[in-house]
């Protein structure tokens, strides 16, 4: 199994480590949901090293990301400003899902996840070969990421690395710093997965045990996947592999808003989303407290047909069980399904999610 | 290091049983399985004079992983279970020898002797 630089340090602490698409990463330290209350609370964070950045250089890097992604990287003026985007195939398909940071005209970085780096690497290979030979495609697998994340993440990273105070203290939400580049680069975003305030930190992987351990000297908890899974589920967040795959499309996904549509570019997998209408969407389902634990796969009995749950688990914030589900199109926040849990069908509320952010729950 | 007391008997579904004065046993889950499943979130127990078969699934307990079944050691009659045990799940993961999920009137008390005792259930969860 692949590893992380900071594989040695989670098992010192203890942490029990799983199968994450191929890599041996930290589940939890002890309590998944202790973890998760100190990210809604106060500030925990995430090895994150799995996941690949990947920079785009050269002439044409705009131009080539305007074709490749299915949100339009030409709302990105401002150097170190960030955009979600889906990366499509032909049919509308999605790829995966990621986050592109402009720097300047020829850079350009995404961060692509874990399970899809390898493919994504082929595919944008691919697209570069056919329009735009010149430019370089490099994957930072020389850098390790941190996220750090909860109400007081700000302040503790700055406690822990007052060398990012200058770059990471006046980025806005959603905007990415670069110190120094190369081999030596460090890089700060205001960006994560948690629905809360806090960092995405890229360092070289030789520094990766130390920023970990200063991080935690600071006071911020080393949190696993588990709760990171919670937390996103909380924020709404889509999941690549539960609520957005290759077989449905970003408007089907309650992803149109990641979707540039209005603007005459051309993009791939556009003109499948011209036409092709969906017939699901993805929606929060909700429990009553005690009424039990929605799972992902449990099918979801509607007047409209069936849907699936793609994400379920217990919200720790809300003490009650929450799921994302992808639904036929015409369900409603507000109506009432009925879900398959083992012998029973239990009744779930229709909601939009996100369910919890900044601490608060939003249902 | 999963902790394994003495005084108990173990299924190789990862319930324990200890014996009662009034003949009954209680059961609840090893801390072997309350760490393989992490935080616990919701419990189903059986209802009261449910008759049980040896291995027949009786109860749901889920974490914020995934859903278990608990299984009937033995073969009996569920006389009480832990009412109070769903607003403290917390306690399961803490203290699984305290946190018991439901008592039964085993059919044959001898089915008991039958289950794995401490050394067996070390052994058998390597």
């Amino acid at each position: 199994m692949k590893t992380t630089p900071l594989h040695e340090t989670h098992r010192t602490a203890g942490a029990k480590l799983v199968d994450f698409a191929g890599w041996d990463m930290p589940l939890h330290y002890g309590s998944q949901i202790e973890e998760h209350h100190a990210v809604r609370r106060d500030a925990g964070m995430f090895d994150t090293s799995h996941m690949l950045a990947i920079d785009v250089e050269g002439t044409g890097a705009r131009a080539f990301l305007r074709y490749s992604l299915a949100n339009n990287v030409d709302r990105l003026i401002v150097p170190g400003k960030a955009q979600y985007a889906c990366l499509l195939a032909e049919d509308g398909g999605v790829l995966d899902d990621l986050i592109v940071y402009f720097f300047e005209e020829d850079f350009f970085r995404v961060i692509v996840n874990a399970g899809t780096a390898d493919a994504d690497l082929a595919w944008m290979g691919n697209l570069r070969s056919r329009i735009a030979p010149a430019l370089n495609l490099r994957a930072r697998r020389d850098l390790a990421m941190i996220a750090v994340q909860g109400p007081n993440a700000r302040d503790k990273t700055f406690a822990a690395l007052p060398e990012l105070r200058a770059a990471g203290e006046p980025l806005g939400v959603f905007f990415g710093a670069r110190i120094g580049a190369g081999a030596s680069e460090r890089f700060i975003a205001r960006t994560g997965y948690t629905g809360e305030d806090g960092f995405e930190l890229l360092v070289p992987n030789d520094q990766a045990a130390d920023v970990w351990m200063r991080l935690t000297r600071a006071g911020v908890r080393p949190c696993g996947l588990g709760a990171r899974d919670t937390l996103r589920l909380e924020a709404g967040m889509s999941l690549y592999g539960h609520e957005i795959d290759e077989k449905v499309t970003p408007l089907e996904s309650g992803l149109a808003w990641t979707v540039d549509l209005k603007s005459p570019r051309d993009f791939v997998g556009k003109a499948a989303l011209l036409v092709r209408v969906p017939t699901t969407q993805v929606l929060g389902l909700v429990l009553p407290p005690k009424g039990g634990v929605l799972r992902a796969h449990q099918v979801v009995h509607t007047p409209h047909g069936d849907g699936e749950i793609t994400s379920g688990t217990f919200s720790p914030t809300l003490n009650q069980s929450v799921a994302l589900a992808r639904l036929p199109a015409a369900v409603a926040p507000g109506d009432t399904v009925q879900v398959a849990v083992r012998d029973k069908r239990l009744d779930a509320r229709v909601v939009k999610p996100p369910f919890a952010r900044h601490g608060q729950s939003k249902i | 290091m999963s902790s394994i007391p003495d005084n108990l008997r173990y299924a190789s579904s990862h319930e324990w049983m200890r014996a009662e004065s009034d003949g009954s046993y209680t059961v609840g889950i090893s801390d072997f399985a309350q760490e393989q499943l992490g935080d616990l979130v919701f419990l189903e127990v059986p209802e009261v004079g449910r008759k049980l078969a040896a291995g027949e699934a009786c109860a749901v307990v889920e974490s914020v992983k995934a859903a278990s079944d608990v299984y009937a050691p033995v073969a009996g009659e569920v006389v009480a279970v832990n009412e109070g045990l769903s607003d403290a799940l917390e306690q399961v993961n803490k203290d699984p020898y305290s946190a018991w999920l439901f008592r039964i009137k085993p059919s044959n008390p001898a089915d008991v002797q039958k289950l794995m005792d401490a050394a067996a259930y070390a052994k058998s969860i390597g």
